[in-house]
């Protein structure tokens, strides 16, 4: 068990990045994630890292494109408006297969929108966002040790992959205080960067080239079917949710980030009141975590999907559940966070009120 | 027996898509040529930016990544600051630095990226089939200013060259031509200056090159030559913007 140090989430994500290697940030402030950028130019110094303010974010995410294609371990973030501006950038990262790690510190939009906690990006996050046929793997922690667990991971898999990883955080999380262990483990083995443009002399003098150019039509498609497999790949290996309370549920819950942990709190209150309810979680939102899904469809008899946002995750849990149970929507938006006891009451609504 | 001319080991051995007439093919040569004279291919690592040039990539032996439009400054940073001690250049035309990429040619400039940028200017956008480029001459024809640029509603060229010079960071910015033999001369020891002073750490350097595009602009290889010479010359005037050696020099 190692040291457990009190944190607000932006400085923990950030910290866990140099603890996972990142010597390269490249930031620009936008609000609710500024204590990111601001903690990692005061830590990047003291690790010989690499801080920049760059000019917009447009230019911090083709800096983590260049660091990227370099070899480092690089990473960029920031909050909604200023997710859309590096969507560009983060299609070349997805087009070129460079690793890279993106935070967002969702806020409520669309446009400028506010800077209380949102989830409407969810669509952005997982379909796509910028042009193209490619996937970000999208992580989704609740709290801040799993924000701590999952920047670790995301590099590794990024890494692995040689794809794009999103952390997708919210206001909430960005703002809270929390303590956090930062563990040593080592998760999996990591090929050689043998294709980065670090020079000649660092790779046995054979040219490497960046790039997510590819004119020829039928090369285009190969390149397209072979990022094809590499998803499925993905598919297949790299599905993450917690299930809780759900062997004997009638309904389930499904919620992300934090409105996850706040259904967590109104499960346990329908619990006390007798009402069999369970709470489905994901935590990569791409990949969909369809399998912790199959195992949950056969015995609940509906389920209801909370977000902070108009209703986006529950297409996906409704493509999963594919008609064979309702699938009902509770949301709110602009910053509003759902209180436990709303979530209760849609609830106790659709289960035809407490017995 | 003696050879006295070789292609650049810096540039590879492949056929050119560029047009003829076309002066990307001198500026790839020269910049190869002082790759090799330096020694420097095997820690140099290229940006090509999107345009005619996109394909510098498969035209330098050199380490190359591609870089969306106007944004090769920024990539550059980032290899700049995992490599410092690389040389990195990025190569832009008009458009791409001038248009779309300005803001990140401005930054990497005032930060002093210890970076070289060949900005290739021929006041076109020459891939895309000849539209307006913001250097494009007052008066000048393109598809999207088929009545001549009217500047009263099209604004004036930006002569970038001498807008960066206003900032502290850059080290060395030039505008050179290789519309004739001596130009080329001159045009490859501002790349050469360019390079040395990246590599001595002295900062930002950029060397704008005047170019041509016979085929946007609808001339023959001379008479796009000429053009340069006498239109674009007095607009674009030639010399050495900014040295932060020159002061210690005289």
């Amino acid at each position: 068990m190692g040291e457990r140090i009190l944190m607000k989430g932006n400085e923990a994500i950030g910290e866990a990045a140099i603890k996972a290697g990142c010597r390269f940030f490249f930031g620009y402030p936008i609000t609710p994630q500024n204590e990111l950028p601001e903690y990692m130019s005061r830590r990047m110094p003291q690790v010989d890292g690499t801080f920049v303010q760059a000019e917009s974010e447009i230019a911090a995410i083709n800096m983590v494109y260049g660091a990227a294609g370099a070899g480092a371990r690089a990473m960029t973030s920031s909050s909604s408006p200023g997710i859309s501006l590096k969507q560009e950038g983060i299609s070349y990262i997805a087009g070129a297969e460079l690793p890279a790690v993106i935070v967002n510190i969702v806020r409520g939009g669309p446009g400028l929108g506010g800077i209380q906690p949102g989830q409407g990006d969810y669509f952005q996050s997982v379909k796509g966002g910028g042009h193209g046929d490619y996937r970000l793997i999208v992580l989704a922690p609740a709290n801040l040790q799993e924000a701590v667990d999952l920047v670790t991971e995301a590099f590794d898999l990024a890494d692995y992959y040689r794809n794009p990883v999103l952390i997708l955080g919210d206001g909430l999380l960005g703002q809270m205080m929390e303590p956090v262990e930062f563990k040593a483990t080592k998760l999996r083995e990591l090929p050689a960067k043998e294709w980065a443009t670090n020079g000649l002399r660092n790779h046995g003098g054979k040219t490497n080239i960046i790039n997510s150019l590819v004119l020829d039509p039928h090369g285009l498609e190969e390149h397209n079917i072979r990022l094809q497999e590499k998803y499925a790949r993905i598919v297949e290996a790299e599905q993450k949710a917690e299930i809780v309370d759900c062997d004997d549920a009638e309904l389930a819950i499904v919620a992300y980030g934090s409105t996850a942990r706040i259904a967590k709190t109104a499960v346990t209150q329908l619990r006390q009141e007798g009402l069999k309810v369970g709470l489905i979680r994901p935590i990569s939102l791409w990949p969909f975590p369809v399998k912790d899904f199959e195992k949950v469809i056969p015995t609940v008899k509906s389920f209801l999907t909370v977000e902070m946002s108009a209703g986006q995750m529950v297409e996906d849990v409704r493509l999963t559940v594919n008609g064979r149970k309702p699938v009902y929507f509770y949301g709110r938006m602009g910053g509003i966070v759902p209180a436990p006891e709303e979530i209760a009451a849609q609830v106790r609504e659709i289960l035809g009120g407490a017995k | 027996m003696v050879k006295v001319f070789e292609r650049p080991k810096a540039l590879a051995d492949v056929p050119t898509h560029y047009c003829p007439g076309c002066t990307h093919g001198i500026i790839h040569r020269l910049i190869a040529e002082v790759i090799d004279e330096l020694g420097i291919v095997d820690k140099t690592i290229g940006v090509a930016p999107v345009g005619c040039a996109v394909l510098a990539y498969n035209y330098f032996t050199c380490d190359m990544q591609q870089a969306a439009h106007g944004r090769a400054p920024a990539v550059a940073t980032g290899i700049k600051r995992v490599c410092p001690d690389s040389a990195v250049f990025t190569y832009q035309g008009d458009g791409d630095l001038a248009s779309i990429g300005c803001a990140e040619i401005v930054h990497a400039a005032a930060r002093s990226e210890q970076i070289t940028t060949i900005f290739v200017n021929n006041g076109i956008y020459g891939m895309t089939g000849g539209q307006m480029a913001p250097t494009t001459l007052p008066g000048d024809k393109t598809t999207t200013s088929p009545y001549g640029r009217d500047t009263s509603k099209q604004g004036f060229p930006i002569r970038i060259s001498e807008m960066l010079a206003t900032l502290d960071g850059p080290a060395y910015i030039a505008r050179v031509s290789v519309h004739n033999v001596a130009n080329i001369v001159r045009a490859r020891k501002a790349i050469k200056k360019a390079f040395e002073y990246q590599l001595a750490g002295k900062g930002f350097t950029l060397v704008e090159i005047l170019s041509t595009c016979p085929t946007n602009w609808g001339f023959t290889p001379i008479e796009a030559l000429n053009k340069v010479k006498s239109e674009m010359l007095p607009y674009f005037p030639l010399g050495e913007i900014k040295d932060i050696e020159a002061g210690e020099k005289k």
